[in-house]
This record gives structure tokens, sequence and C-alpha cells, in this order.
């Protein structure tokens, strides 16, 4: 290999090397070092797994985090999919490219802004029961409660799903489709047995990037969940910032990672199996 | 249901989706300029006093000016290292490619709050955290990904023959990819820059965690956002808006609207 080729892998491979791979080992190590008296101390101890896993507060936070991101993932894959169908189905070429456009502008505006945005706008005095008080509804509790979090976590997934699924869509064979119909298979039939199964890798990687966001999310669950009970990022974000506890949010988020990884393989698995019957 | 009626109810669903997506960003920018402090509807009167005392307040303008260092710093590292992987990507196939690819484009699959704690315990540990740079490096690492997809896009659609013919004509390595690839490859070089650029202006988890006392724009909007409701967030962040979304039209001019070409 010559100088010029490595002029190009030796400074990448450094750079996220030190500063991708070097923190991801360092926090996994972490987890088994020590605090005496406010410093961090290295050690092999697994005293920080001991107590955190027979508390039941984590166990509690986990459960819910689990579960948030998954009612997250459901909602948003069921609300996208209607969109998705149309911008892939309904719609001309230039339209899907200007909505795709739309779609990728809020992945790069402040997520903290929008969220802030939907707090005034669910608030007890703010748009939406402002709205419904004319007709003479509500005023309803929405920030603060379960689903304050799931506006939150949408706020934050679905543009991507909207995405993932319409790009699913779009590039499945228009032929199979056509054939179905051809043969008298009636639209929903279409959909389901047809359109669905061809989309389905997609559609499941749509599904697993919004579980991924939610799941690690702290600003829907803190600011319109109410944090009751903290989810695990605001668990990692308590015991980092105010208990100075570093290593028992290490395990915090090794728990973290250890089940995104089994969500993804599982994901990826029903995502690109082979179909075994036919 | 006739196909018809289908369609119409279809695109009613899409408009709510993306009335839903950009709601609280009309939102944002309607409060912006709303006199009361508590925003309700009917709304009050029109007023720029938020954004008069964002400008006057020294602390926001301090986080500006940090935000921008990190942004653009950020942008030319990520650049650099996304285009170095995918060149290395187009022009090289080795043994261990998939592991080198995947040190680069992992990081964004890695939730923001980890990386953040991760990348505070690894910094102070190495002495390397409470900088500006602390956030310069960590987002470097993040956005790097984006910067390497836009560019490898772009050099699938370079002719592999157009490098060889400037070796064969006896130009060195270096000159052929200074004179052929690096022109071909100048709007989505661009392009990256911008989205890099727009991603870190925005980051706010990694940024509050390894930041220290150098809070940047989303850092001071996070800790405004803790204490009550600030209209004030409403034009500062507004005004991120307007930022951000010029960055990826200004991505979008460069490199998508090209991307057709060659």
């Amino acid at each position: 290999m010559n100088r010029f080729a490595l002029a190009f892998r030796l400074p990448v491979i450094a750079w996220q090397g030190l500063f991708f791979l070097g923190p991801l080992f360092f926090m996994i190590a972490m987890s088994f070092f020590l605090v005496k008296n406010y410093r961090m101390e290295e050690a092999f101890e697994l005293k920080n797994w001991a107590r955190m896993l027979t508390r039941g507060y984590v166990w509690d936070s986990y459960w819910y985090t689990f579960g948030m991101a998954g009612l997250a993932t459901l909602v948003a894959t069921l609300v996208a999919f209607p969109a998705a169908y149309a911008l892939a189905f309904r719609v001309s070429e230039a339209t899907r490219r200007w909505a795709i456009f739309l779609l990728i502008i809020p992945f790069f505006t402040s997520y903290l802004v929008r969220t802030f945005s939907w707090y005034v706008i669910l608030a007890e005095s703010g748009a939406i029961n402002a709205g419904l008080g004319t007709v003479g509804l509500g005023p309803y509790t929405m920030l603060n409660t379960p689903f304050g979090t799931v506006v939150g976590y949408l706020t934050l997934t679905l543009p991507l799903v909207v995405i993932l699924q319409t790009v699913a869509l779009a590039n499945i064979d228009r032929n199979l489709v056509q054939a179905a119909r051809n043969l008298g298979c009636p639209p929903e039939r279409t959909l389901f047995a047809v359109i669905v199964p061809l989309a389905k890798a997609g559609l499941i990687i749509a599904a697993l990037f919004c579980f991924i966001l939610s799941f690690g999310d702290f600003v829907a669950p803190y600011y319109m969940g109410g944090s009751k009970p903290p989810t695990l990022p605001i668990l990692i974000i308590d015991t980092t910032k105010s208990g100075q506890q570093w290593p028992r949010a290490a395990v915090v988020a090794v728990m973290m990672m250890l089940t995104l990884f089994s969500i993804a393989a599982a994901s990826i698995w029903l995502a690109y199996r082979k179909r075994s019957s036919a | 249901m006739s196909a018809r009626i289908t369609t119409v109810v279809l695109l009613g669903w899409l408009l709510l989706v993306l009335v839903f997506i950009f709601a609280p960003i009309v939102a944002a920018v309607v409060f912006s300029f709303n006199s009361d402090r508590f925003p309700t509807i009917p709304l009050g009167s029109f007023t720029t006093h938020w954004y008069d005392t964002i400008f006057a307040d020294a602390e926001i303008g301090e986080a500006a000016r940090n935000s921008i260092i990190v942004s653009l710093s950020t942008s030319v590292i990520a650049t650099m290292l996304g285009f170095a992987t995918a060149y290395t990507d187009y022009r090289y196939s080795f043994r261990l490619k998939g592991p080198y690819l995947a040190l680069i484009l992992l990081p964004p699959t890695i939730p923001l709050i980890i990386m953040a704690l991760a990348m505070l315990a690894w910094l102070s540990w190495i002495g390397a955290s409470g900088q500006l740079w602390s956030i310069i490096i960590a987002h470097s690492v993040l956005t790097a990904p984006f910067a390497m997809a836009i560019i490898r896009l772009r050099l699938n659609q370079i002719d592999p023959n157009l490098e060889a013919a400037a070796w064969n004509l006896g130009s060195s390595e270096w000159r052929a990819l200074r004179s052929v690839i690096l022109p071909f490859c100048r709007p989505a070089i661009v392009s990256a820059a911008c989205l890099t650029a727009a991603v870190s202006f925005d980051e706010f988890a990694v940024a509050w965690f390894v930041s220290g006392l150098n809070k940047t724009v989303p850092v001071i909007i996070l800790e405004i956002v803790q204490g009550n409701i600030d209209p004030q967030v409403n034009a500062i962040g507004s005004l991120v808006f307007l930022t951000s979304i010029t960055l990826v039209v200004l991505a979008q001019v460069f490199f998508i609207s090209r991307i057709g070409r060659t």
C-alpha cells in the first residue's frame, strides 16, 4: 500500500478510534469503576452493576422507556403509512421530491424549540384548548402525560419514518402490483398481500429507527411527559449531572446499548429473512 | 370506496401529517412576535421585543459566537473525514473495509445521550473536556457520516477512467486528485459542509455534556426551557430555524439540484 492510500485511511482510523471507539470502550470500562470521595477510581468491581440491577426504580424506568418507545414506534408506523403510501403512489415524481425535501427540513431544525412549541400549543391555556373551549370542550390536560411524551417522540421521529416508508414503497416493482390488480385482487388484499410484504424490509427499518431515536431521547419524556417515571436517558442525566455517579450512569447506558443491539439484530433478521414457505 | 375518494382521503392524511410536523415550527415563529408573556390564544399584539432582548443579552451573544465557531470547525473536520472515507471506499477495496466503513458510519445509530456520557467521561479522562474544541471533536465524529454519504453519492457519478487518464498522462496521484476528483466533487463538498454545520449548530445533548462553561445556543435554549416559559426561546428558536434552513437550502442548491447531471 502506498503513502497516498495511507494518507486517506490512517487519519480517519486514528480520529474515529480515538474519539468514537475510545469513548464507547471507556464507558463500558467505567461501568466497573468505583467512586470514592466524589472521585472516580479505576477498578474492576461489579458493585455498580449489582446496585443498579437490583433497584426497582431502574427496572420501572427500563420497562417504561421500552413501552413508551414501543408505543411511539407503533403510532408512528401507523400514522406515517397512509402518508407514505400517498407520496409513493398518488402524487407525481416532482411532488414527491418536494415533499421529501420538506420532510428533511425538520431533521435539521432545533428539536428543542419544536418541543417547546408543542408545550405552548398543548398547554391547558394553549392553542388547542382555546380552540376546544370555543365549542365548550375541555380544557384537557395533555402535557405531563404519556400522550405528551408520544407527541414529543413523534415530533422527533415522524419525518424520518415517512421518508423511509416512502422510499420503501416507491421502490417496489409496480408490475407486481398491477398484476395483482389485473388478476382481480381487490385493493385491500393487494395492499396486505402484495405491497406490504414487498416493502417489508424498509417498513421494519423505518420502525427500528423510530424505536432507537425514541428510546434514547430525553427531551420528550422530560419536557412533555413530566418525567414521571423518568426514562433511562433522564436517569443517565440525573445520575451524571447531580449525583456525580458516572459509573452508575454508564451501567444504564450499557443496558440501553445492549437492548438496542438486540432490537436492531432482531429487526434486521425479521426484515431480510427469506420466507421458507411460500 | 371508489379510487378517487381513497386518493382524497390519503392526500388529506398526508396534509395532516405535514401540519403536525410543521405546526411547531410555525408556532415558534408566530409566538416570537407575540407580545404576551404567556403564549395564549387569542394572540396579543405584534412586537419585536423578544428579539431586542436576545440581541441585548451578552450571554446569548457569547453563545452565538461559540456556536458559529463550533459549527464551522466541525463542518471542516467532518467534511475532510467524510471525503477521505468516501474516496477510500470509491477507489480501494481491501480486507477489513467493512469495519473501516463502520467506524465512520455507526455514530448516528448510537443514542446521543449515550454518546454524550461516553464523550464526557473519555474526554475528561484524557484531559480534554470542558473546552470549545471538546464539542468540535465530538460533533465531528457525529456528523462525518453525513458528509461521507453525500460525497460518496457524488463519486458514484464520476467516470473512473478520468482519474486513470490523468495518471497515464503522467500526473501524480495527488495531482490527479486535485485536478480531477476535487473539482468534480466540489458541489458535494460544499453541500456536505453546509449539512454538517447545520447538524452541529442544532446539537444540544453532547454539547451540553462536554461543553463545561462554553455554552452554545442550543445549550442556552435547554437551560432557558428548564427554567420556565420564556418567549425569548421562540425568538432564539426562529433565528436558529432561519440559520439551519438556510444551510439546508444551500446544500440542496449546491448538491441535490446537480445530482442528476454529471
